[in-house]
C-alpha cells in the first residue's frame, strides 16, 4: 500500500498504463497533423483519430460522425451552451439548468445571460435530484435548451435524464447533459437517454488531461452549434484547431477499456463505497449526502458534524480527499452543491468527498476508514461545538459573532 | 495549500486543549466566530491576584490555521499580565506561523478571542470592558 492514498478520483484519475501505451507512438513516429491530407504522416494520424472517434462513439451509443473533439469537458460545455444559444436564439432565448451543475455549465449560462438570454436555475430536492414537476413548470415556448448533468461531481447523484429529456423534447427544446463524471462509470446511451448534446472528458476515466469530446446529435433532430473558435474549420466546422492526436488516441483507448470493464468495476466500487460508508456511519453525527439509490458507484460524500472539513483533511494527510468547504479560498464559502440540498452552512463546512477509482484497493479503503475515524475523534476533542453538543447545549441558542 | 512547519506542529500537537470553569471569577472566556462561517474559537484564561495569566485553554472548530493560531495564542498568554495580553496583535500570529494571506482571518479570530476572554474576565470582576477596534475585520 502506497501512502498517501488517492481518493479524489472525481477531481482527476491516474492514467491507465494501457492508455499511455496506446498514446506513445503518436508523440514520436506517428506525429503527423491529422489535417494533412496529402501525405502518409497525416493519414496515419488521421487513422488514429478516426479509430478513437469510433471508440468514443461506441461507449455512449453514438455514431462516430457525432463526436467533436475538444480540450475537455469545460470546453464541451461551453461549446454546447453558447453554441446552441447562438444557433437557436431566433427561435427562443430561454435555457434551463440546475443549481447543482458544474461551474463550466453555470458560468457558460451566465455568459448567455450577458448576451441577452434568459436562464432558469432549477433548485434540487433534498436528495439532490431535479424535481420533474418543477422542470415541467419552468418550460416555456421560448425554451431552446435544457442542460442537466448526468452524475454529480460532488455527491454522485444520478439525475433522471430520460425523463428530463422527454420533458425538454415535448416542449421543443434540446437536451444537453454534462456527463463528465458518468461516462465510463455507468452505462450512458445517447439514444436510450434521449440526449442531444453530451460533454465528456478523458481524465475522469483514466485517460489524459486536456482532451474531451462533445457529442452532437445528427439525426432526429439534427443539432447544430455555432463554433466558438474560428480557424481551419476542423471537426466539421464546430471546433477549429489542430487536433491533439495523442490525447484523442488516449481518450479513445480510455473509452474502449471503460466499455469492457465498467460493468464489473461498478460492482466492485459500489461494494467498496458501501463498506466505507457503513464503517464511517458508526461515528456519531455523521451523514451521507445525496440520494443513496440513484448515484455513481464510486462517490461517497459524508458530513461529520462539529468538525470542519479543511481541518479534517489536514488530519487525514495520508488521504487525498476533497472537502465541501472552500476555506482555502478567500470567500470561506461552503459548497454550493451541498447548500442546495438544504444542508446548513456548518454541515456543508463539515463534509468530505471520497472518490474511489479503478486503482483503489480494499486495503486502502480499510486504511482510509481508520484514518478518518481517528481524525474525526481527534478534532472533536478540539471542537468547542462538539463539547456543547455533548453538554446538550442548543447551538442555535447561541448568539454567534459574525465575521 | 502548503502549511508552514509551525502550523503543522501546532495542529498535530495542539498545546493547552481543554476547558476551564467558566463560572469561576478568576476565569475569562472568549467565544468568537460562527459555525456557518466554518470557524469557532473558544479561548479561556485563568488569572491570579497579581493580574498574571497562569493558565490558558482553547478549543477550536476550524481549519488547520485556526487551530494553530489558537494553540499558539494559549502559549503566548501563559505567564503574561492581562495588560500585556491585550497587546497581542493578530499580525504577530501571522508572522510566527507564516500564515498565507487567505488565512489571516484565523489570526484575527485568535486576537478577538484573546480580547473577548480578557473582557469577560474584566466584566466578571467589576471592571469596564475595553472598547475593541473592529477595523481589521
Amino acid at each position: 500500500m502506497n501512502i498517501p492514498i488517492y481518493l479524489d478520483n472525481n477531481a482527476t484519475t491516474p492514467m491507465d498504463p494501457r492508455v499511455l501505451e496506446a498514446m506513445l507512438p503518436y508523440f514520436t513516429s506517428k506525429f503527423g497533423n491529422a489535417a494533412s491530407r496529402n501525405h502518409p504522416f497525416g493519414w496515419v494520424a488521421e487513422e488514429g483519430v478516426d479509430y478513437a472517434r469510433e471508440q468514443v462513439a461506441k461507449l455512449i451509443g453514438a455514431s462516430e460522425k457525432e463526436i467533436i473533439f475538444t480540450s475537455g469537458a469545460t470546453e464541451s460545455d461551453n461549446l454546447a451552451i453558447k453554441g446552441v444559444f447562438e444557433m437557436y436564439k431566433e427561435k427562443g432565448n430561454h435555457i434551463i439548468t440546475a443549481v447543482t451543475e458544474h461551474k463550466a455549465v453555470l458560468d457558460a449560462c451566465k455568459h448567455v445571460e450577458k448576451l441577452g438570454g434568459r436562464v432558469t436555475y432549477l433548485p434540487v430536492k433534498e436528495d439532490g435530484l431535479v424535481d420533474l414537476a418543477v422542470l415541467e413548470a419552468a418550460m416555456t415556448p421560448e425554451t431552446i435548451l435544457v442542460s442537466i448533468m448526468y452524475g454529480n461531481n460532488e455527491i454522485g447523484v444520478i439525475q433522471p435524464v430520460r425523463e428530463i429529456a422527454d420533458i425538454a423534447h415535448k416542449h421543443g427544446a434540446l437536451f444537453m447533459t454534462d456527463a463528465t463524471q458518468a461516462v465510463g462509470k455507468i452505462p450512458v446511451d445517447v439514444n436510450r437517454d434521449g440526449i442531444d448534446l453530451l460533454a465528456l472528458s478523458a481524465h475522469k476515466m483514466y485517460g489524459p488531461k486536456g482532451v474531451g469530446a462533445l457529442y452532437v446529435r445528427r439525426k432526429g433532430p439534427r443539432v447544430k452549434v455555432t463554433a466558438q473558435m474560428d480557424g481551419g474549420g476542423h471537426e466539421r466546422g464546430m471546433r477549429s484547431g489542430t487536433l491533439n492526436v495523442p490525447g484523442i488516441v488516449g481518450l479513445g483507448k480510455a473509452c474502449e477499456i471503460a466499455n469492457q470493464e465498467m460493468a464489473q468495476e461498478a460492482i466492485r466500487l459500489s461494494a467498496l463505497r458501501d463498506k466505507l460508508e457503513q464503517a464511517l456511519s458508526v461515528l456519531e453525527e455523521s451523514y451521507v449526502n445525496g440520494n443513496v439509490q440513484h448515484r455513481l458507484p464510486h462517490v461517497a460524500n459524508i458530513s461529520f458534524k462539529y468538525v470542519e472539513g479543511e481541518g479534517l483533511m489536514m488530519a487525514m494527510k495520508d488521504l487525498a480527499v476533497s472537502s465541501g468547504s472552500a476555506c482555502t479560498s478567500a470567500s470561506l464559502e461552503p459548497s454550493y452543491v451541498l447548500k442546495s440540498l438544504g444542508l446548513s452552512d456548518d454541515l456543508a463546512h463539515s463534509s468530505i468527498r471520497f472518490g474511489l477509482g479503478r486503482f483503489t484497493t480494499e486495503e486502502e479503503v480499510d486504511y482510509a476508514v481508520e484514518v478518518t475515524k481517528k481524525a474525526v475523534t481527534h478534532l472533536r476533542e478540539l471542537s468547542p461545538l462538539w463539547e456543547m453538543f455533548k453538554e446538550g447545549i442548543d447551538l442555535n441558542s447561541i448568539e454567534w459573532a459574525e465575521h | 495549500m502548503a502549511y508552514s512547519d509551525k502550523v503543522i506542529d501546532h495542529y498535530t500537537n495542539p498545546r493547552n486543549v481543554g476547558t476551564l470553569d467558566k463560572s469561576s471569577t478568576t476565569v475569562g472566556t472568549g467565544l468568537v466566530g460562527a459555525p456557518e462561517c466554518g470557524d469557532v474559537m473558544r479561548l479561556q484564561i485563568q488569572v491570579d491576584e497579581n493580574n498574571i495569566i497562569t493558565d490558558a485553554k482553547f478549543k477550536t472548530f476550524g481549519c488547520g490555521s485556526a487551530i494553530a493560531s489558537s494553540s499558539l495564542a494559549t502559549e503566548w498568554l501563559k505567564g503574561k499580565s492581562v495588560d500585556d495580553a491585550m497587546k497581542i496583535d493578530n499580525m504577530d500570529i501571522v508572522e510566527e506561523l507564516a500564515l498565507p494571506p487567505v488565512k489571516i482571518h484565523c489570526s484575527v479570530l485568535a486576537e478577538d478571542a484573546i480580547k473577548a476572554a480578557i473582557n469577560d474576565y474584566r466584566v466578571k470582576n467589576g471592571m469596564e470592558p475595553i472598547e475593541l477596534e473592529k477595523s481589521h475585520h
